[in-house]
C-alpha cells in the first residue's frame, strides 16, 4: 500500500513539472497562435544554468534565480530575435524556425558544457526523507517540488482569475482577434505570456536537476510529453493544462512501476522489462488517442 | 509559357541522365562515396516528397512521418530476420528477402498505420494536429524500443539486402541503379496524382477548407487520402533505406528525423514537385560538407534553416527563381 | 400546394447567455427570392451559418425539400441542393478564376478520387466553367489569378462559384456588399434572372436591392423573426419601421 502512495506522490511531482511547462505552453498557443518547439530549451538553459550557478555558489536559491534569470533572458533574446517575426506566418514556418533554434542552442550547450550529463547536488536543506504516515517514507525534495508546483498553480489561477492581465489572458485565448481589435496593446501581452512561460520552464528545468540528468535533449523529452498534456488539456486552457497534467504524471508513473512487473508473470523478465517500459512510454499517447476519440479538442477546450 | 516548360522538360532530362552517369563519372573520378551520397539523396527525396504531398500541396504540417519512414525500414527488416530464422512472424507471415515482396509489404504496412494515425488526427487541425502527429510518432518509436527481439534501441541488422531476380544487390551500384528507378516511378507517379483532380482538390483544401466544403467535398476523406498516399510513400524510402543500411533502427522514427524531412521540404520549395528532391540534396550536402569540417555542424544547419525561414519565402526555389529574375 | 424548399421551425441557437436565434420560423418557396433584413447584429449571418451546416443549433428543425438536414455536414447539405456565398468572400485565391469555378463543377460531379488523368486537361470542365463565367460577364477575367482580382470581381466570382454546383437553394449572405452603382445594378439583374432556376433566400442591408428583387421579406431583430410578408407589407409595418426602417442611416 505504502509502495501504491509513495508511486502516487511521484506521479504527482511528474505532474506538476509537467504542468509547469504546459501551462506555459499552452498559453503562448491560445494567446499568440505561436507553436514554440524551442520552449523545452528554456527548459534545458534553466537547468544547466542553474546547475552552473550552484557550483559557483554552492547555493540552491542562487541557483533558481540563475535559472530564472537565464531562462528570462533567453526568453526575452528568443522572443525579439525570432518569435516575433513568427506572428504572421504560417505554423510550417513556426514550425521550422524553432526547430532550428533547438539545434543552435543545443549546440551552443554542447559546445559550451560538453556532451556529458552534469550532477546536480541536492540542496542539503531539502535532501533526506520525511516520514509522511506510519510506513510511507518520502523524499523532502520531491515533495517540495509538489509544492512549488502546487503554489505556482494556485498562483497563475489568482493572476489569470482575478487580475486586469489575467482577464486580457483569458480574453486572448478565446478570441485573440477580437482582443487585438478591442486596442489591446497586443504587443505587451505577447511579451508578458512569453515571459511567463518562460520562467516558468526554466524553474521547472532547475527542479528537475537534481533527480533527472542534466544533459543536452532534456528539452525535447518532456517537451513532446508536454505537447501531449496540452491536446488532452485542450489547447489554450490552463485548467486543462493542470489537471491533464496531473492525470499524465499518475499514469505514466504508474505505468512504468507495475507493468513491468505484470508482465513478468508471463514473458521472461528481460523481455517483460523491456515491453513493459515501451508500452508504458506508449501509455500517455494510447491515452491521448482515447482522449481524441472522444473530444477532438481536448477536455477542457477554449473554445472561440 | 510553352518556353518554360520546354525549358522545365530539358532540365529534367539533363538530371536525370546526369544521375544515370553518376556512377560511372564517381569510379572514374575515384570518388565512390558520390553514389553513395547519391543513393541517400534519392531515397529521402522520395521521402521528402512524399511529405510534400500532404504538407506543400494539402496544407497540413505533419511532425511525425519519420513514422512511416521507420515503419518502412522495420518492414524490410523484420521480414529478412523471418527469413533468415526460417520462422514466420506472428506464426503465419513467412519471412522474405525478395525486394518485389518486401517493397510492396512496406508501402502497405506503412500506409496502414498512416491510416490509422491520420484517421485520428485529422479530426484536428493547427496546431493540435502538428503536436498529434509528432506525439504518435515518438510513440511508435517507444514501440521500436522496447523491441528487444527485432534490435530494440540498438537497431537492426540486415546481412544482405533484399534480392532481386537477375540483380546482384551486393554492388552499391546496384542498389543505387534500383533506388533511381524507384524514384523515377514514385516522381512519375507523383506528377500524375498532384494534376489530377485529387490533387487538384488537395490544393483547393490547403487555400480554404471551408470553400471546398461549401461547394460540397467532404473534407476529412480526402485529406485522410492524401495523408496515407503520403505514408505509402514515406514507407518506400524507408525500406528502400533499409536496403541501402542494410540496417534499420529507431532513429529511423526519432522526431528529430521528421524535423530534418521538414527541412528538406521547406529548402527545396514547399509545394513543388522537385523541390524536396532538390531540398535533400541540398541538406545533406551541406551535412556532409559541415560535419567534415566540425562535429558541431548541427549548428551550421539549425543557422541556414533559421536564415531561409525568416527571409527566404519559398526555399531554395524560389530563391533561384528570384535570382534569375533580377538578372533577367 | 407545394411544400417550400426550404422550411425552418423553431430555430434556436445560444452563445453563452446571448440569444443569437430566437425561435425562428421561416420558409423559403421555389421561384421565389425570399429576402432576410434586419439592424447589424440581429443574427442574420448566425442564421445562414446554421442553415448551411456551419454551426449548430440548439433547437429547431431545418427541411430541405421536406426532408430534415439537422445534423448534416455542409458538404451532404450541398450535395442535396444547398449552396452559399459569403459575406467576407471566401475563395481560392491562388487559383485563377476557372480554376475556381472548374473545382466546383468538378466537386459537384464527384469523381475527385482520380489520380492519373490531368484536370487542367479537362475540355468538358473547362468549358462548362467558362460557360458560367460567360453567364456572368466574367468570361475575360477567366485567366486571372484570384488574389488580383477587384471587391466586385470577386462578389461576382463568389456567385458564380455557387451555381456552379446547380443548387436548388441559395443562401446569399450580402452579395451587394462593397459594391459600386453599376455593379449592383448588375448583380440585382443576374439575381432577378435565376429566379426560375434557384430559389433565394437573400440577407441584404442594400433596401434598393431588396425592394427590387424580393418577393417576400422577413425582418430580424435580435433574433426574432418580427415579420413576414410582401414588399408593400413590410414597407407599411409599424413595428418594422420603428425598429428598423425608421432608424435614419441604410448607407451601402
Amino acid at each position: 500500500m505504502t509502495l501504491f502512495l509513495e508511486q502516487m506522490l511521484n506521479g504527482l511531482q511528474l505532474g506538476v513539472m509537467l504542468f509547469l511547462m504546459a501551462a506555459g505552453l499552452t498559453l503562448i498557443f491560445g494567446i499568440m497562435g505561436i507553436i514554440n518547439l524551442a520552449h523545452g530549451s528554456i527548459y534545458m538553459v534553466g537547468a544547466y544554468a542553474g546547475t552552473l550557478v550552484i557550483g559557483q555558489t554552492g547555493s540552491f536559491l542562487l541557483g533558481i534565480a540563475g535559472a530564472l534569470g537565464a531562462a528570462a533572458v533567453t526568453g526575452v533574446v528568443m522572443e525579439m530575435v525570432v518569435i516575433r517575426r513568427l506572428y504572421r506566418r504560417d505554423h510550417l514556418d513556426q514550425v521550422l524556425a524553432t526547430f532550428a533554434i533547438i539545434l543552435i542552442l543545443n549546440q551552443l550547450v554542447t559546445i559550451l558544457f560538453g556532451r556529458q550529463p552534469l550532477f546536480v547536488p541536492m540542496p542539503p536543506l531539502l535532501a533526506g526523507s520525511v516520514e509522511l504516515l506510519p510506513g510511507l517514507v518520502y523524499p523532502v525534495y520531491r515533495l517540495s517540488i509538489i509544492v512549488v508546483g502546487l503554489l505556482v498553480a494556485a498562483g497563475l489561477y489568482v493572476l489569470i482569475n482575478r487580475t486586469r492581465i489575467g482577464m486580457l489572458v483569458r480574453a486572448g485565448s478565446t478570441n485573440r482577434d477580437m482582443v487585438r481589435a478591442l486596442g489591446v496593446d497586443i504587443r505587451m501581452l505577447y511579451t508578458v505570456v512569453f515571459g511567463l512561460g518562460a520562467l516558468l520552464a526554466g524553474l521547472a528545468g532547475l527542479m528537475a536537476g537534481p533527480i533527472l540528468a542534466v544533459q543536452v535533449g532534456m528539452g525535447e523529452q518532456i517537451l513532446i510529453t508536454t505537447f501531449v498534456v496540452v491536446v488532452i488539456g485542450g489547447v489554450g486552457s490552463i485548467r486543462g493544462a493542470f489537471f491533464a497534467s496531473l492525470i499524465i504524471g499518475v499514469v505514466d508513473t504508474m505505468l512504468r512501476a507495475y507493468l513491468p512487473g505484470l508482465l513478468r508473470q508471463i514473458m521472461v523478465g528481460s523481455e517483460a522489462d523491456a515491453l513493459g517500459a515501451g508500452i508504458s512510454s506508449m501509455g500517455i499517447y494510447l491515452l491521448m488517442a482515447l482522449v481524441l476519440l472522444v473530444r477532438p479538442k481536448g477536455l477542457f477546450a477554449a473554445d472561440s | 509559357m510553352n518556353g518554360s516548360s520546354t525549358f522545365r522538360l530539358v532540365l529534367c532530362l539533363f538530371v536525370l541522365v546526369a544521375l544515370v552517369a553518376l556512377p560511372v563519372f564517381a569510379d572514374a573520378t575515384g570518388q565512390p562515396a558520390l553514389t553513395s551520397l547519391a543513393t541517400r539523396i534519392l531515397i529521402y527525396g522520395i521521402a521528402a516528397a512524399s511529405l510534400n504531398l500532404v504538407l506543400g500541396y494539402g496544407g497540413m504540417v505533419s511532425f511525425g512521418h519519420a513514422a512511416f519512414f521507420g515503419i518502412g525500414g522495420y518492414v524490410v527488416g523484420i521480414l529478412y530476420q523471418h527469413y533468415a530464422a526460417g520462422e514466420p512472424l506472428f506464426g503465419f507471415i513467412p519471412g522474405s528477402n525478395q525486394l518485389l515482396v518486401t517493397l510492396p509489404a512496406a508501402i502497405l504496412v506503412s500506409g496502414a498505420f498512416a491510416a490509422l494515425i491520420g484517421a485520428l488526427s485529422l479530426r484536428t487541425s493547427g496546431v493540435q494536429f502538428i503536436m498529434i502527429t509528432l506525439a504518435f510518432a515518438q510513440m511508435l518509436f517507444f514501440l521500436f524500443v522496447s523491441l528487444k527481439a527485432y534490435g530494440g534501441d540498438d537497431g537492426l541488422i540486415i546481412r544482405r539486402a533484399n534480392e532481386v531476380p537477375g540483380l546482384n544487390m551486393r554492388d552499391k551500384q546496384t542498389i543505387y541503379y534500383v533506388c533511381l528507378t524507384a524514384a523515377l516511378v514514385f516522381f512519375v507517379l507523383l506528377w500524375r496524382v498532384v494534376n489530377s483532380r485529387f490533387g487538384n482538390v488537395l490544393v483547393g483544401l490547403r487555400q480554404s477548407e471551408r470553400r471546398m466544403a461549401a461547394i460540397g467535398l467532404p473534407v476529412y476523406r480526402y485529406q485522410l487520402a492524401a495523408f496515407v498516399i503520403s505514408g505509402m510513400g514515406a514507407g518506400l524510402a524507408g525500406a528502400l533505406m533499409a536496403n541501402f543500411m542494410r540496417f534499420a533502427s529507431p532513429d529511423m522514427l526519432h522526431w528529430t528525423k521528421s524535423g530534418e524531412l521538414m527541412v528538406m521540404v521547406i529548402l527545396g520549395g514547399v509545394g513543388t514537385l522537385f523541390g524536396p528532391l532538390a531540398g535533400a540534396a541540398v541538406f545533406i550536402i551541406l551535412e556532409t560538407v559541415l560535419a567534415a569540417w566540425t562535429e558541431y555542424w548541427q549548428l551550421g544547419v539549425g543557422a541556414v534553416l533559421l536564415f531561409v525561414v525568416l527571409y527566404t519565402h519559398g526555399g531554395v526555389q524560389a530563391l533561384a527563381l528570384r535570382l534569375a529574375g533580377r538578372r533577367a | 400546394m407545394t411544400a417550400p424548399i426550404l422550411a425552418v421551425r423553431g430555430l434556436v441557437k445560444r452563445f453563452g447567455g446571448l440569444l443569437a436565434t430566437d425561435a425562428v420560423d421561416l420558409d423559403v418557396r421555389a421561384g421565389e427570392i425570399h429576402a432576410l433584413i434586419g439592424p447589424n447584429g440581429a443574427g442574420k449571418t448566425t442564421l445562414i451559418s446554421q442553415l448551411f451546416g456551419e454551426l449548430r443549433p440548439d433547437g429547431g428543425t431545418i427541411e430541405l425539400d421536406g426532408k430534415g438536414i439537422d445534423g448534416l455536414a455542409t458538404a451532404e447539405r450541398v450535395s442535396r441542393g444547398l449552396a452559399r456565398s459569403f459575406q467576407i468572400t471566401c475563395l481560392l485565391s491562388d487559383y485563377s478564376v476557372r480554376d475556381n469555378v472548374a473545382i466546383a463543377v468538378q466537386v459537384r460531379q464527384g469523381h475527385s478520387f482520380r489520380f492519373l488523368a490531368n484536370v487542367r486537361a479537362d475540355r468538358q470542365l473547362r468549358a462548362e466553367a467558362d460557360a458560367l463565367l460567360a453567364d456572368a460577364g466574367l468570361a475575360e477575367r477567366a485567366d486571372e489569378v484570384v488574389a488580383n482580382l477587384s471587391h466586385g470581381e470577386r462578389k461576382q466570382l463568389e456567385l458564380v462559384v455557387a451555381l456552379a454546383g446547380r443548387p436548388r437553394l441559395l443562401l446569399l449572405d450580402e452579395p451587394m456588399a462593397g459594391l459600386g452603382h453599376a455593379e449592383s445594378q448588375q448583380m440585382i439583374a443576374m439575381l432577378r434572372g435565376l429566379k426560375q432556376t434557384v430559389a433565394m433566400l437573400l440577407v441584404e442591408h442594400d433596401m434598393d436591392a431588396v425592394f427590387k428583387l424580393a418577393d417576400r421579406i422577413s425582418v430580424l431583430v435580435y433574433g426574432r423573426v418580427i415579420a413576414t410578408g410582401s414588399p408593400d407589407e413590410i414597407r407599411a409595418h409599424a413595428e418594422v419601421r420603428k425598429a428598423y426602417l425608421g432608424e435614419g442611416d441604410e448607407a451601402c
